[in-house]
């Protein structure tokens, strides 16, 4: 399946903003995730297609994933 | 020293000094503002006429070495919504104020003559001096002549035009420890403080300092405190990008509210987002990370600079940066931050005045997108008091009256930020019920909404979001009356030692015994002594409503209205 994953602050240093990249079927958020060297701990939200998701997701085809630390403002 | 109200009189130009009454001895910052105006403000006063008071106090801490305790309240009934108001800012004044031994300041009645005024607040009080050579000059001339005159660090609190000028939209400008300024932005306070015809406020506190009733319990509980603010990855974040790290995750969620609040993403977030402004400021050797008062631990203010490496601007907020951006289609940084300093040396809240010009670019006024143009309407109208400037000047709603606009995002006549209530439908209650007008920061649902802070409420649905609002916004008015940053916020909701290391801090200064309960008693206390204004003033549930239509224009790409009914969301006020 062909993914859109966009990173966000600081996840982007050494890695990219946006990236349309194909992942095997069956693919979690959480593996993806593990596959970019991002420690989950670090990582405050997750949206696909704009909706909050967890780790355990498998995404569809076409679908957009955005990673982001924890972060906050106001 | 002991704590005294400074009370100064601009009818008869006297000031006294009195003892702070039992009742408001428990009190500081907002909880303190709001007693007072609560109890010598008549509600259905005109905010600009002699009736009305202005009311400065710095929070439980000001003064104290606490971390991040900088903020200073100001209070008044608002000639923007007709409601009670508090409005704080960082800067250095509520520190050296508390050094006076000032708890309050309050500025009642109005000058008989066409004069302009200075107060200069001391330890032995405040004295009133006429004065004309800053009249008329814009807040950035006033901190230089200030700052020669005065020198030392001396506090400063001012208005600009827009104040002079009685504008709804003004604010009230503290200098901060670079010659900058904060502001007390919304709710038309610079107006209130216009109309009693002083400029400015100066604050010189001598060798004053603020006692300590145990202070090894007080360092200790600082310590714990501090390190919990420190450790937070929010804080860490926040010193990195600012508050603008929000375009891009709020623009995600398809809350952004973009082009006068008709679609929830804009096609430019990303010209405008934290990470280019970081990446800016990096390259142009500015300032990412800058306090806005001393000792704040989070430092989420910066220096923005022009490509010659002048500075531009600082404190560049996310509110700002979305309303003069995605809310009038401005995709180009530097306009914005032009328009920015603009709207900080005018002396204009930059939520209300861009999200007039949003709704004036709906009008025809000017095109979306044209930056330049809001700059030359800022410079040259508002800042002129044209009568274009002043209907710009008077706020969102002014604007949607003058040109027959029936789209105007406003709750109580003031604008609503940077986050839409049909997509992220917790900060819609907190909008709507908030006793100020639409105010993100009276109960930040967004923490919970979207960026999982303090647990997670899904921001599309309705389950769980007035309780939500409600716990926050009791929560807020506590915090706001400590003159601690609304910032620490993120620290108390996620980690366990971060509230009862503040609520230490409190019981050391004062050697008292404040628990958790007394805390929250205190955030229901303040926020009922508000209503209470507002029902005296002529304010009913039919006022906690969103304009008409955020129920029936549904926003891209969620395709969802606001779908709370009028009882749903007056459950609300039920505690």
């Amino acid at each position: 399946m062909r993914l859109t994953v966009k990173l966000f602050a600081y996840f982007r240093d050494h890695r990219f903003s946006l990236a349309e990249e194909e992942y095997p079927p069956g693919t979690t958020v959480g593996d993806i995730v593990d596959g970019l060297g991002i420690d989950r701990e670090e990582v405050g939200v997750l949206m696909r297609n704009s909706r909050h998701c967890d780790f355990s997701l498998i995404p569809e085809d076409g679908d957009v994933l955005a990673i982001f630390p924890v972060i906050g403002g106001g | 020293m002991a704590d005294s109200i400074f009370r100064v009189n601009m009818s008869t130009l006297s000031c006294t000094v009195e003892d702070v009454p039992a009742a408001w001895a428990g009190h500081g910052g907002r909880g303190l503002t709001s007693t007072i105006i609560a109890a010598e403000v008549e509600p259905t006063c005109h905010p600009l006429g002699e009736k009305n008071k202005l009311v400065l106090a710095p929070g439980l801490l000001s003064g104290t070495v606490a971390a991040s305790s900088g903020r200073l309240s100001i209070g008044a009934k608002s000639p923007l919504t007709g409601t009670i108001k508090e409005s704080n800012a960082g800067g250095t004044a509520a520190q050296l104020l508390a050094r006076t031994g000032c708890k309050a300041l309050i500025i009642e009645g109005l000058p008989k003559e066409d004069r302009w005024y200075r107060l200069l607040v001391s330890q032995q009080g405040v004295k009133i001096e006429e004065e004309s050579e800053l009249v008329g000059k814009g807040n950035f001339a006033v901190v230089e002549a200030h700052g020669q005159r005065y020198p030392g660090k001396i506090g400063l609190i001012t208005i600009g035009p827009a104040g002079e000028m009685k504008m709804a939209g003004a604010n009230i400008s503290v200098k901060d420890p670079d010659g900058s300024v904060r502001s007390s932005g919304r709710g038309g306070l610079g107006a209130v403080m216009g109309a009693k015809r002083v400029k400015f406020i100066s604050i010189d506190p001598g060798d004053g300092k603020v006692a300590i009733a145990e202070p090894e319990k007080f360092k200790e509980a600082n310590r714990a405190f501090s390190k919990a603010l420190v450790d937070h990855p929010v804080s860490q974040a926040l010193g990195q990008y600012g508050t603008n790290i929000l375009i891009n995750i709020i623009n995600e969620s398809g809350g952004l509210p973009t082009k006068n609040f008709t679609s929830g993403q804009f096609a430019g977030h990303e010209k405008i987002s934290g990470e280019t402004m970081y990446d800016t400021i990096v390259q142009r050797q500015g300032k990412p990370k800058h306090n806005c008062h001393p000792g704040c631990v989070i430092q989420c203010s910066q220096v923005y600079t022009d490509t010659a490496g002048k500075k531009i601007t600082s404190g560049f907020e996310y509110e700002s940066i979305w309303a003069m951006g995605a809310d009038c289609c401005v995709d180009n940084l530097d306009h914005i931050a032009e328009a920015d300093r603009l709207m900080d040396d005018i002396g204009i809240d930059t939520i209300e005045t861009s999200v007039a010009m949003g709704v004036a670019m709906e009008a025809g006024v000017l095109p979306f997108g044209d930056g330049t143009g809001v700059c030359r309407i800022l410079k040259e109208e508002v800042g002129n008091g044209t009568p274009l400037g002043r209907i710009i000047g008077n706020g969102a709603g002014s604007v949607g009256r003058a040109f027959g606009v029936t789209r105007v995002p406003v709750v109580k006549n003031q604008a609503i930020p940077a986050y839409d209530p049909r997509a992220i439908k917790g900060i819609g209650i907190t909008y709507a019920t908030s006793t100020q007008g639409a105010d993100h920061t009276m109960g930040y649902t967004i923490a919970t909404n979207i960026l999982k802070v303090g647990g997670s409420v899904d921001p599309l649905t309705k389950e769980g979001q007035v309780e939500l609002s409600r716990n926050l916004q009791i929560a807020t008015a506590a915090i706001d009356s400590t003159g601690m940053c609304l910032f620490i916020a993120f620290a108390a909701l996620d980690n366990q030692e971060c509230l009862p290391a503040l609520i230490d801090l409190i019981n050391a200064r004062y050697g008292i015994s404040l628990t958790g309960d007394d805390v929250v008693n205190l955030g229901k206390y303040i926020l009922k002594t508000e209503r209470a204004f507002n029902t005296a003033a002529g304010f009913t549930a039919v006022d906690d409503r969103l304009p008409e239509f955020f129920y029936s224009e549904p926003l891209a790409p969620h395709n969802v209205v606001f779908d709370f009914t009028g009882e749903e969301i007056d459950t609300f006020w039920n505690f």
